[in-house]
């Protein structure tokens, strides 16, 4: 009577613990808020900054990930094992874009003397301040789930080809994808909050 | 898979094809093993937070230094808070009691997820360990108290508080993990005839509990992982000269630290809502309004935060709604309180050690509940704000309340756990001495707050001295007390008499199994057909 699987205990889990992730990054939104009001002038002069090519870009291949990744679900819902590994490993490379641009948009910036406590970055205005402040720890925590998100989409990878995750079983790949969804969904408010707000 | 034979063997024994030792405790994912490891924790840290206690009153007995130096001192109330609240309260009847009595209490055989309720564990003792080593490596032990208020946390002090934060953020992860286990528990694993309106109030209770420590939680670990990027990268986001505001520190932190505090209380008031219509041999009165008042605490209790904050500068329309809403959370509180004593009203009173638990808490917790009040009102508060009168609160509300019922799960459950009854003569006698040093305790910290005695003040005026004095001399009491009870129990656990399956006639489901509970909890799944305080022809078992 030990280990039955419970498919719907497994996704409300997932949903809880989906719930948290919001609520960590719910504090970041929160301090965001607080200082847009407070600095409406110095963050529309800052956001003007930020290249809005790049993170249109990188908006476009997390959303395009996403979408390759829910084709993976379904694919191996369908039983398309080898389809399903192949649209996983799209994702990923996805993922990989994804962090590549932003490490050259985070070295254009560190090149040019803006990251936090830099001379050059305290000798602006306050608001710019803390506006590059959000930026670097929002993205970079965004930064760190989408290598948390593609370690576990990783992971779900090794568990089909082990035969753990199978068209009968899907339930840890299902989960890897609403992390995943979430990932995005993170981003997409992340983009306009600094890259359209100018 | 549950012969005869396997479920002879209770869950302290080897399992048959297992190899047994350390190894089957600390990689079990038997929710009994993972919760009586969280018991011999909870209780270790809980002897050292009580001797750091011990010395911050020492130090106290009288005016000017007495036994340690300024910094000292900061440091000893600094440990004393984080050890106590994030390794002892936060976790203490959830992850202790609630793992091992809430699978069995509905009738299942495990939590909704073995593995990560051990991982749960394992983040536990790492955050502890990493506790340590905050205390042993860089300059010294934090001293900012274990609010850990910047700007004095992220630009002023230069003690060990990056590696603190970081365990405070671990276990704040383990906390998270039990919750999202018990709630997922509670909505998948109920057995057959187990309703949500025939569970247990404790469950009840957890399940609120869980909630809570899912929604409220993770916003106390972006808040510390803001203090150590504040720290190590110089952000500026709480420091004024780079355009942050230290005020929005503190809206993080209680906006998770306040809901905390009923982290704390609700499974205690669980625990009371279980205990005290078994002793009293009647249902619980207003058993609806018991578990929907838990998830009212919970919902309302997210809501007033900033009553901690009524002196910082907020708006005065903020500090009159916060107060309105603090008055609001009084309510469901109220609520319990009054269905306890009611169910009591006629009842054939059985007056064991766990009800005298019970009822202190009764009485502490609502000390502690109507001195929350002067602080909730925005205008006393002004007067007693940061004053020993807070001290004095909120040690009733813990203390008092989850403290006790901390103890009152201990006596209830342990003859459940452990098979044997510890000596209840001795365990009437340490409660009342513990009530006693409890009240000589921190009953004159009211008083002395009202007269204006700050708290955290390592000196104070002459006028001050008596209070102080009683105080201390109350804690000696209190921890003569402690050691008593401790004592009594941990000798009951391997010498005490042997008792049957159902010592105190409970009617929920822990009650119905062998004592201690076989390793798959129930032989068959049972089928549950009446309430959890229906005890019609349910008998006490005699200890021999």
């Amino acid at each position: 009577m030990s280990a039955i699987k419970d498919y719907t205990g497994a996704k409300l889990g997932m949903w809880l613990f989906l719930f948290t992730e919001v609520l960590l990054f719910g504090g970041l939104f929160l301090l965001y808020a607080a200082y847009l009001h407070k600095f409406p002038a110095e963050f529309h002069l800052a956001g003007k900054e930020l290249n809005v090519v790049l993170g249109g870009t990188n908006t476009v291949v997390l959303i395009s990930s996403s979408w390759f990744m829910a084709l993976a679900i379904s694919a191996l819902q369908q039983g398309r094992v080898d389809h399903c590994k192949k649209l996983m490993l799209l994702t990923l490379a996805m993922a990989m874009t994804f962090l590549v641009i932003k490490y050259f948009e985070w070295s254009a910036k560190i090149h040019h003397g803006i990251f936090p406590d830099s001379p050059e970055l305290l000798a602006r205005p306050a608001g710019e301040v803390v506006y590059f402040g959000l930026y670097y720890l929002m993205t970079g925590l965004h930064g760190l789930h989408v290598i948390l998100g593609g370690g576990l989409i990783t992971f779900a990878y090794v568990l089909i080809v082990r035969g753990k995750v199978t068209p009968q079983d899907f339930v840890f790949l299902e989960n890897a994808g609403l992390y995943w969804h979430l990932v995005d969904l993170v981003w997409i408010y992340l983009f306009p909050l600094f890259y359209l707000i100018a | 898979m549950a012969s005869e034979h396997q479920s002879a063997l209770s869950f302290f024994d080897r399992q048959p094809g297992t190899s047994g030792g350390i190894t089957s405790w600390i990689f079990s994912t038997d929710h009994k093993r993972i919760g009586i490891m969280y018991l011999w924790g909870i209780m270790g840290f809980f002897i050292v937070g009580m001797l750091l206690g011990f010395l911050i009153r020492l130090e106290l007995i009288a005016p000017g230094r007495d036994i340690m130096d300024q910094q000292t001192y900061n440091v000893m109330f600094t440990l004393h808070g984080v050890i106590m609240i994030f390794l002892v309260v936060i976790p203490s009847i959830p992850a202790a009691f609630g793992n091992i009595f809430l699978p069995i209490q509905i009738g299942a055989e495990d939590v909704s997820f073995p593995r990560l309720n051990n991982f749960s564990w394992w983040l536990y003792l790492t955050g502890a360990l990493l506790a340590l080593v905050s205390l042993f490596t860089g300059n010294g032990p934090p001293d900012t108290g274990w609010t850990f208020y910047v700007p004095f946390s992220s630009n002023v002090t230069t003690t060990n508080v990056n590696v603190a934060v970081i365990a405070v953020f671990i276990l704040g992860f383990s906390s998270i993990l039990t919750g999202l286990n018990f709630v997922t528990t509670l909505h998948r694993l109920r057995a057959p005839g187990m309703t949500w309106t025939r569970m247990p109030l404790f469950c009840w209770s957890l399940y609120a509990t869980g909630w809570i420590q899912i929604l409220a939680t993770p916003v106390l670990g972006i808040t510390v992982l803001l203090i150590f990027a504040e720290r190590v990268l110089g952000v500026g986001l709480f420091d004024p000269a780079k355009g942050g505001d230290p005020i929005l520190y503190q809206h993080l932190f209680w906006l998770y630290s306040h809901p905390a505090v009923y982290i704390m209380i609700l499974p205690a008031m669980g625990v009371i809502s279980d205990v005290i219509p078994v002793f009293a041999r009647r249902d619980i009165f207003g058993y609806k309004m018991i578990a929907f008042s838990s998830v009212m605490i919970a919902f309302a209790g997210s809501l007033v935060w900033a009553h901690h904050m009524f002196t910082s500068g907020m708006s005065d329309t903020a500090v009159l709604v916060f107060s309105f809403l603090t008055f609001v959370v009084a309510i469901p509180s109220a609520i319990k309180v009054f269905n306890w004593v009611s169910t009591l009203y006629k009842g054939s009173i059985y007056t064991d050690p766990p009800f005298w638990y019970a009822l202190a808490f009764i009485f502490l917790f609502s000390v502690g509940g109507l001195t929350g009040l002067i602080l909730g009102a925005a205008g006393t508060d002004i007067h007693v704000h940061d004053t020993y009168f807070v001290v004095g609160h909120f040690h009733y509300v813990i203390f008092g309340g989850l403290g006790f019922g901390l103890f009152s799960a201990m006596h209830y459950w342990f003859p459940k756990i452990f098979g044997r009854m510890y000596n209840s003569r001795m365990a009437k006698i340490s409660c009342v001495i513990i009530f006693v040093g409890f009240n000589v305790l921190y009953f004159p910290m009211l008083i002395m707050g009202m007269q204006g005695m700050p708290r955290r003040y390592y000196d104070y005026l002459p006028q001050y001295a008596f209070g102080h004095l009683i105080s201390t001399i109350g804690s000696w009491i209190l921890i003569a007390g402690l050691l008593l009870m401790f004592g009594n129990l941990i000798r009951g656990a391997f010498k005490g008499k042997k008792c049957g399956s159902n010592p105190w006639g409970g009617a929920s489901l822990e009650w119905q199994i062998p004592s201690p509970p076989p390793h798959h909890n129930f032989v068959t799944e049972p089928v549950v057909d009446r309430g959890p305080y229906d005890f019609r022809g349910v008998e006490r078992d005699e200890c021999d």
